[in-house]
């Protein structure tokens, strides 16, 4: 009974993100087709977006990188490949750590606040008055957060890389003992530009879950303020949970695409 | 002509309405009474499209609304104006913003043009000058007018107001009532307001209803509610604990 249960939530909420994906990218062609997708809606989230989560993308990106070499800088040095430590932290972040690091931060500062707006929203009436006006609130409000989202998440994402081997590199130099030129060197040898693309194209994907499942929990909020807490924790802890999961089945994606085609 | 036809709603195991049957005449302004939490708002919310009935009909110039699509909805939506219990007010826009919302998004008038308007429904709701003020920085009266301004911005044939005056203190609760009758004699418009305040009731209804366990139990004129020997409209009229009408 409650597996029977389980898997009928499952398949309601996999169902109700898929329809809210669909209605977004109607949204948008309607908007494109007719000339009337609302821009400024859109810059204003990205801006929003950017602005609000670059902060703690910047500390957690310096911190990642600066962690990293110091794990791995160390154990290098006993072997005596200390000119490959750049490479390996490049990659390393390029491919996975700056993605999923920026995607659980914006998650959390963005996915959280999408869902407590619209879930007030919600409770409040603004989405019916929206209907009233002859406004789809999918049109005025998913379409711009969605965009904004997938949008922002591979700018931050490229934000995390750099600021990442700014922390790496300093690291480098003052503790491992190595080289600008040579960590820079070790960086430009060994991370291609299918590591960047791919960190990236993770970075969209997740961008757009943050947006859609932030959006689906406030139009789906219940009750009054209690309702909007529980619809923002439930926003950040699903948006995480997906990229988690998502993230498994994207890097066999690329890098079955990779070696399919890239090598 | 509005016809409400044998409309019944049921959220879970709760029936808000059991066959409700209403006739709103064009230019008329009928008043729903009843007690909090009977569905007069979910009623409201039918004869606009927001809520879909479990069963019945809201008939509209003859064209069954139910069955409409999106785009027949919208249509119809641009000649209906609400006005929420809570203003419903758009947190993140300025006063102007929110007046001037379906003027931005529906028609073709400059800015100019839409500032003019906004100024004007400002106005007439008694509150000139508001135009750059957040809702955050409103009284909940001024939040409820703001909301009939922008109910009005686009003239609507039709009005459906929820609970206007609740907040408001006499004065303002007059003005309101009068706004409403100038904007009945000026436009004709259609209005269906849902209240419990008696005297409002009686300045603006052409008809009042009483609306009680899903049902509208009496309709009339003003008169004929009062005379009505109906014991349910009597202890509602008088506003008495006791009596065949239950606290839900």
């Amino acid at each position: 009974m409650i597996v029977s249960d389980l898997v009928r939530d499952l398949v309601h909420l996999f169902g109700s993100l898929a329809i809210l994906f669909l209605q977004s990218v109607y949204w948008t062609v309607q908007g494109i087709r007719t000339g009337r997708l609302g821009m400024k809606n859109l810059m204003d989230q990205m801006s929003r977006i950017g602005v609000d989560s670059f902060p703690m993308v910047a500390i957690t990106g310096f911190s990642t990188g600066a962690v990293l070499v110091v794990q791995i800088g160390y154990q290098f040095a006993q072997l005596g490949a200390q000119r490959y430590v750049g490479g390996v932290v490049s990659m390393a972040m390029a491919r996975e750590l700056a993605p999923i690091l920026t995607g659980i931060v914006v998650a959390g500062r963005i996915g959280s606040s999408i869902a407590a707006e619209l879930g007030t929203m919600k409770i409040t009436e603004q989405i019916d008055a929206l209907e009233t006006m002859a406004t789809n609130p999918v049109d005025e409000l998913v379409v711009p957060r969605f965009w904004g989202c997938t949008i922002m998440l591979v700018v931050l994402t490229i934000f995390t890389n750099v600021i990442g081997m700014i922390g790496g590199s300093i690291v480098a130099v003052n503790q491992i003992g190595l080289t600008l030129t040579t960590f820079v060197e070790s960086i430009l040898q060994n991370l291609k530009i299918q590591d960047l693309m791919g960190g990236l194209f993770k970075a969209m994907i997740f961008g757009g879950l943050i947006g859609i499942i932030g959006c689906y929990k406030g139009f789906t909020t219940e009750g009054g303020a209690e309702g909007v807490g529980k619809s923002t924790t439930g926003a950040v802890v699903l948006a995480i949970m997906f990229i988690l999961a998502v993230n498994y089945f994207l890097t066999v994606g690329i890098n079955n695409f990779n070696t399919a085609y890239l090598s | 002509m509005i016809i409400i036809s044998n409309l019944n709603k049921r959220f879970g195991s709760k029936e808000v309405l059991r066959g409700i049957n209403l006739k709103i005449y064009d230019g008329e302004s009928l008043v729903i009474l009843g007690p909090s939490g009977c569905g007069k708002s979910v009623l409201l919310k039918h004869i606009i499209g927001l809520l879909k009935p479990d069963e019945g009909q809201v008939l509209i110039d003859g064209e069954d609304i139910t069955q409409f699509d999106q785009k027949r909805l919208d249509a119809l939506r641009m000649r209906m104006g609400m006005l929420f219990q809570s203003a419903a007010l758009f947190d993140s826009l300025t006063v102007e913003e929110n007046i001037a919302f379906g003027l931005r998004k529906h028609t073709t008038l400059s800015d100019l043009a839409i500032h003019h308007i906004v100024s004007e429904k400002l106005e007439m709701v008694g509150l000139p000058g508001a135009n750059h003020l957040m809702p955050s920085e409103l009284s909940g009266g001024m939040r409820k007018r703001v909301g009939l301004a922008r109910a009005i911005a686009m003239e609507p044939e039709i009005i459906l107001y929820d609970e206007p005056t609740t907040g408001l203190d006499p004065i303002m609760t007059c003005a309101i009532d009068e706004l409403h009758l100038s904007l009945k004699e000026r436009l004709g418009v259609t209005s269906i307001v849902v209240t419990h305040d008696l005297n409002s009731a009686y300045r603006i209804g052409d008809r009042l209803a009483l609306h009680y366990g899903g049902r509208i139990v009496a309709i009339g004129t003003k008169e004929e509610i009062i005379h009505s020997p109906d014991p349910l409209v009597q202890q509602f009229i008088r506003g008495e604990a006791k009596g065949p009408m239950t606290l839900l």
